[in-house]
């Protein structure tokens, strides 16, 4: 069943190259389109009221290393498969491009299928792997200036990432001989996996691996040079979705398998991520490039997501229930918001880049006056990753700070000053971009085109009705929450 | 309208706001419709919410839901209807409508006429959210959507530079207390596990919820306050309020009066409980803040006003200084004498910004008083109402309202146990606020003809003539004699005793109010006569360029907290450029370096390896690069080696 939605995005890849179509986004928008029919497929058949795995399907593999072919998916694999299927079109829909593209694109899009639905470790970390190659070649081929720096950066850096990862979980599969993430969370809840000095080894290489990915400061470095190069539609997916492999794997694996040093590492965990959101905001102000100022708010709003995550980790014994499904919730509203929001923005930018040839702060200027539509649906996006109660960032930082307060007040006081600086980078970008007299360089700018309002109307739509009725994809994983919290207790 | 639908009185407006939009540029004609309409539909229904409130003294319902579950908890949102909120929705609706009926004529000749109505009936509708909220959670999300159609409608005239700074300036400032606001709401959900005022008993403002808070009601009040400082304009975030100037004047109007300022008493008002738990004697510690904030925020803007020349930022000043009287009131234990003067505010203010506006429309859009003069033969309805509102606020006894409830706010403040400073200060403040607001009328109206004037439409006219004939009507449910608004608030039925408004307090305020206007009058009418000088800009030069210039309030701010943040900020931007991305390449280097002496022992090229040593300063791309284009071997063997030194690691540990 699960198969099949990895194998669609595939099968679009051997169209593209059997069929040779002169307009290969066509293809790609189709094979899209089936997997989203697949995806709502399974939504009908998971049941959203059951807390455990569901759809599994279980082959042996490799049974000398103890990888299985192991797929299943709960309320969050099942909300982060939704994700990916929304934001690939979104992110086709931002750039015209060749068929090598595409067909990156969806290998990406069926790795992160995989990704978010594998219950065994070689799995999950073929299908990790998967995604890192399309898209180190999508900076690579297709990106800006700066490409070739940017990618073999991303590329290291991840790759290194992964490399800790690998021998993190071989350390595991050292002392305790299986992979299975269900087999590995009983084992954690009876005693710690690995013992002694050896533990810290394996914590620190996984840790390292997902903190790249999210990106947590300091290990962000490779993220600005990164989005800022890469193509509007490969930078909606890296953050849309390609952060949220990181975010996810601290939450099914690291959060639950390392429950000790989760204890022992509080303060420092917490100081870490407060500086990520801080330092996210801070740097995102002074940014004068568009794509680099939306790249830091980024680490800012997935610092958040970290923050409710090492809340829960570091205080889950003597956490209150309600503080403990208020985080999970929140972050799981927040992966879904931040990937909404954060790649709308990224193509706003690219639709203003498209038609100024620049994406400077200070390349435009009463904007306002020559395309008004343009401004007040950006600023739906703005105010929206800002955090303004009525739209959808609203409900899942406030859920987050709610935990997270409960269990560090101070941290939590000083997280909230990322909210105001978020504020300020908005405010003084939308006062540069569209108040003011019209700058002339900016006469030939369009308002938003009939195609243009038809891919944003879906997504801004998303953004009030989740504001409005966070119930809608609240209740996806709600039971999900239920049952982790019961683990992590 | 029960407590179950009243939602549909911030909805009408909501409902106008969106078709507005959805109409779009092209019905400009009727675009002001919609707005009407829904004001009115929302101000009917405020009545029928008032008349239920009237059933019996105290009455107060509401009704809670789940807005959504988060794991097997939920989160409730609910509204209600008790009489601060059945006041202040009549006074918004009311007010709001003839401001609404005003701007038709003001904005008409203006490109963005639709626009504008779409964003002040969503003002409104966020306003009206705020006061039938039942839940702090509510009350927050559409206390910042009051906040996003402030920034929208200060911003209004976008091209403008100023506009859009002001507009800039009032989110922020308003958003640094919202912060305080928002761990406030924090601390209260840890404490007391809801966020819902009122839920049979088990409310946070009920008995049993306050008892909860313990010691922790004093930071949470605090916290809590911090949001009302940012958007009531207290002392030190005031300094937003008098450049949201920049706004059309209906705007300023609809700010001043109906909506937002009055949101952050109105939060005090509503949380009452909280701020008075534990007290003695009715003062607590955090009471005490609000008391000493108010003054000061009283004092400073009242003698800031003296000195300026712009219409409307004169009248800016005023209501800040207001809003400090009310915060007095507030704290000092004058709940209902400080909700009255906000409703009572609510009108005056918002004839003087009307008048104001109308001024400025018939003066061919001059703001500075001093290009004004002599407008009361051209304009003479709104010299009168004008000279209404102006009495109302400066509180001439026996029949404008705006004397009674400061006169309450007096005795209030007068019963205050703690001390008697702030007393003494708000009758300073009255002496000023009378003093500057004589000023402004002789400046504006007295004197010789100034320039060709014309007195404004009907439409404009109209809703002023209302406006005045308000403050007046409302001051017979204000008197003494028969406080019947302030017995209702409190929840009691009231009284007649005639005797009452001989109380020995008129006297006082009688010659307050007198020693102001006889001082203006004194010192602006003489000195007017001949030369346009200001008399006290001649006697006290320094100090009224202290004044005028708003104490460099704003220079020091940006001086130092803005300046602060802007560095930190480029601070983080270098340290992100260079500190920890040159780490990272150093440890890039430190690869390629690995990489060179494997190669060198692999013997496969002793001079390449000079030649990388000598570009290496290219990057670390290079070696990579190489790598990535084929050896993947090299991978494999560096897990290979990874591997090992891992179970040689665990060997030795384990």
């Amino acid at each position: 069943m699960i198969t099949a939605l990895i194998l669609i995005p595939l099968f679009g890849v051997v169209m593209l190259y059997l069929a040779n179509p002169r307009n290969p986004r066509r293809i790609a928008f189709v094979t899209n389109a089936v997997s989203a029919f697949y995806a709502l497929m399974l939504w009908q058949k998971f049941d959203v009221d059951l807390a455990k795995v569901q759809l599994i399907e279980r082959h042996t593999w490799i049974p000398s290393i103890g990888a299985e072919y192991a797929l299943g998916a709960d309320g969050l694999s099942l909300l982060l498969v939704f994700l990916v299927t929304i934001l690939f079109p979104f992110a086709f829909a931002a750039n015209r491009m060749n068929r090598g593209f595409y067909a990156l694109m969806l290998v990406m899009q069926s790795a992160l299928y995989g990704v978010f639905t594998a219950q065994n470790f070689i799995l999950f970390f073929l299908f990790y792997e998967m995604s890192l190659i399309p898209s180190f070649l999508l900076i690579k081929l297709y990106g800006g200036k700066k490409r070739d720096y940017a990618a073999v950066k991303f590329f290291l850096y991840t790759f290194l990432g992964s490399v800790a990862m690998l021998l993190g979980f071989l350390g595991i599969y050292f002392a305790r001989s299986t992979f299975d993430f269900a087999q590995l969370v009983d084992l954690a809840k009876t005693g710690p996996l690995v013992t002694g000095r050896f533990a810290w080894f394996v914590f620190a290489g996984i840790f390292l691996g997902f903190a790249v990915k999210v990106p947590l400061f300091p290990f962000h470095t490779w993220l600005p040079d990164a989005y800022e190069t890469a193509p509007t539609g490969v930078a909606m997916v890296l953050t849309g979705a390609l952060s949220k492999m990181g975010v996810y794997g601290f939450i099914r694996l690291l959060v639950p398998l390392f429950p000790n040093e989760f204890r022992i590492l509080q303060p420092w965990l917490l100081a870490l991520v407060v500086v990520s959101i801080l330092i996210g905001a801070l740097v995102a102000w002074a940014q004068t490039d568009l794509k680099r100022m939306v790249a830091y708010l980024s680490i800012n709003h997935l610092g958040y997501c970290l923050l409710g995550l090492f809340a829960i980790a570091s205080a889950r014994s003597t956490m209150a229930k309600i503080d403990m499904h208020a985080a999970l919730s929140g972050v799981f509203l927040q992966i879904f918001n931040h990937g909404i929001t954060a790649a709308a923005l990224f193509y706003f930018v690219g639709l203003l880049e498209q038609r100024r040839g620049a994406r400077g702060l200070n390349d435009f200027g009463g904007l306002m006056q020559r395309a008004p539509v343009l401004c007040a649906w950006m600023s739906v996006a703005m105010f929206s990753s800002l955090g303004l109660p009525g739209l959808n960032g609203f409900i899942g930082e406030f859920l987050i700070f709610k935990a997270s307060f409960a269990v560090a007040a101070s941290f939590t006081a000083v997280a909230v000053l990322g909210l105001l600086f978020t504020a300020v980078t908005f405010m003084r970008a939308m006062k540069s971009l569209f108040s003011g007299p019209p700058n002339p360089a900016t006469n030939a700018i369009v308002d938003l085109r009939a195609g243009e309002k038809f891919v944003l109307v879906p997504v801004t739509l998303l953004m009030f009705v989740v504001g409005l009725n966070p119930q809608i994809v609240l209740k996806v994983f709600n039971s999900t929450v239920v049952a982790l919290a019961a683990v992590f207790a | 309208m029960n407590a179950a639908n009243v939602w549909l009185i911030p909805f009408a407006p909501l409902i106008a706001s969106l078709s507005i939009l959805l109409l779009g540029k092209s019905r400009r004609a009727i675009a002001s419709a919609p707005a009407i309409a829904g004001q009115v539909i929302a101000l009917t229904m405020s009545i029928f919410a008032f008349a239920r409130t009237l059933r019996a003294p105290g009455y107060r319902e509401v009704h809670n839901f789940v807005w959504f579950n988060f794991g097997d908890q939920s989160m409730q949102l609910g509204w209600m209807i008790d009489p601060l909120a059945a006041a202040m929705l009549l006074m918004i609706t009311f007010v709001g409508l003839c401001i609404f009926v005003f701007s038709i004529g003001y904005m008409a000749d203006d490109k963005h006429f639709t626009r504008f109505f779409a964003y002040l009936s969503f003002f409104s509708a966020a306003m009206l959210g705020v006061v039938i909220a039942n839940s702090l959670l509510l009350l927050f999300i559409c206390w910042e959507l009051v906040g996003l159609a402030s920034y929208l409608l200060i911003g209004f005239w976008i091209e403008r530079p100023s506009a859009a700074a002001a507009a800039r300036k009032a989110f922020i400032t308003t958003r640094i207390g919202d912060m305080g606001f928002f761990l406030g709401i924090l601390l209260l959900y840890h404490k007391s596990d809801t966020l819902l005022f009122y839920d049979n008993g088990h409310g946070c403002l009920e008995n049993a919820g306050l008892l909860l808070l313990g010691a922790s009601a004093t930071a949470i009040a605090l916290l809590i306050f911090c949001g009302a400082v940012g958007k009531s304009g207290q002392f030190p975030l005031h300094v937003w309020l008098p450049d949201a100037m920049e706004g059309p004047t209906p705007v300023s109007a609809l700010i001043h009066a109906a909506t937002m300022v009055a949101a952050g008493v109105f939060l005090v008002a509503r949380l009452y409980p909280i701020f008075s738990a534990g007290a003695i004697n009715g003062v607590t510690t955090s009471l005490t803040i609000v008391v000493w904030i108010g003054v000061i925020t009283g004092l400073i803007a009242a003698l800031i006003a003296v000195a300026q020349f712009d219409i409307k930022r004169i009248l800016a000043y005023s209501t800040v200084s207001q809003l400090g009287l009310m915060m007095v009131s507030l704290g000092v234990g004058g709940v209902t004498a400080g909700m009255l003067h906000l409703l009572a505010h609510g009108f005056f203010k918002a004839l003087l910004f009307l008048g104001a506006g109308s001024v400025i429309h018939g003066a061919h859009h001059e703001q500075d008083i001093r290009g004004m003069g002599g407008l009361r033969g051209a304009m003479p309805i709104t010299f009168a109402t004008y000279a209404a509102g102006m009495m109302a606020l400066s509180g001439v006894p026996l029949v404008f309202c705006g004397a009674w409830t400061k006169e309450e706010i007096l005795h209030a403040a007068w019963r205050w146990p703690v001390s008697h400073v702030p007393f003494y200060l708000v009758m300073l403040g009255v002496v000023l606020t009378a003093l500057y607001m004589t000023r402004q009328m002789i400046y504006v109206f007295d004197g010789k003809r100034g320039p060709a004037a014309h007195e404004s439409p009907r439409v404009m006219t109209t809703p002023l003539i209302v406006l005045a004939a308000c403050t007046v009507v409302l001051s017979v449910f204000l008197t003494p004699a028969w406080p019947w608004l302030d017995h209702y608030l409190l929840g009691e039925r009231a009284h007649v005793d005639l005797w009452k408004i001989f109380d020995q307090t008129i006297l006082i305020s009688l010659l307050l109010v007198g020693a102001g206007i006889g001082l203006g009058v004194f010192f602006y009418r003489e000195a007017l006569r001949g030369r346009r000088q200001d008399p006290f800009q001649t006697a006290q030069p320094a100090l009224f360029r202290f004044l005028a210039n708003r104490m460099w309030l704003d220079e020091l701010y940006d001086y130092t907290v803005i300046r602060a943040a802007r560095m930190l900020s480029r601070i983080a931007d270098w340290l992100d450029r260079y500190f920890w991305d040159g780490l990272v390449r150093l440890v890039g280097l430190l690869g390629q370096l690995f990489g060179i002496i494997t190669k060198t022992a692999d013997e496969r090229g002793i001079n390449s390896g000079v030649d990388e040593t000598t570009v290496g300063a290219r990057g670390l791309g290079r070696v990579v690069s190489s790598a990535h284009s084929g050896q993947i071997q090299t991978y494999l063997g560096a897990i290979g080696l990874g591997m090992l030194a891992l179970l040689l690691l665990y060997a030795w540990l384990a």
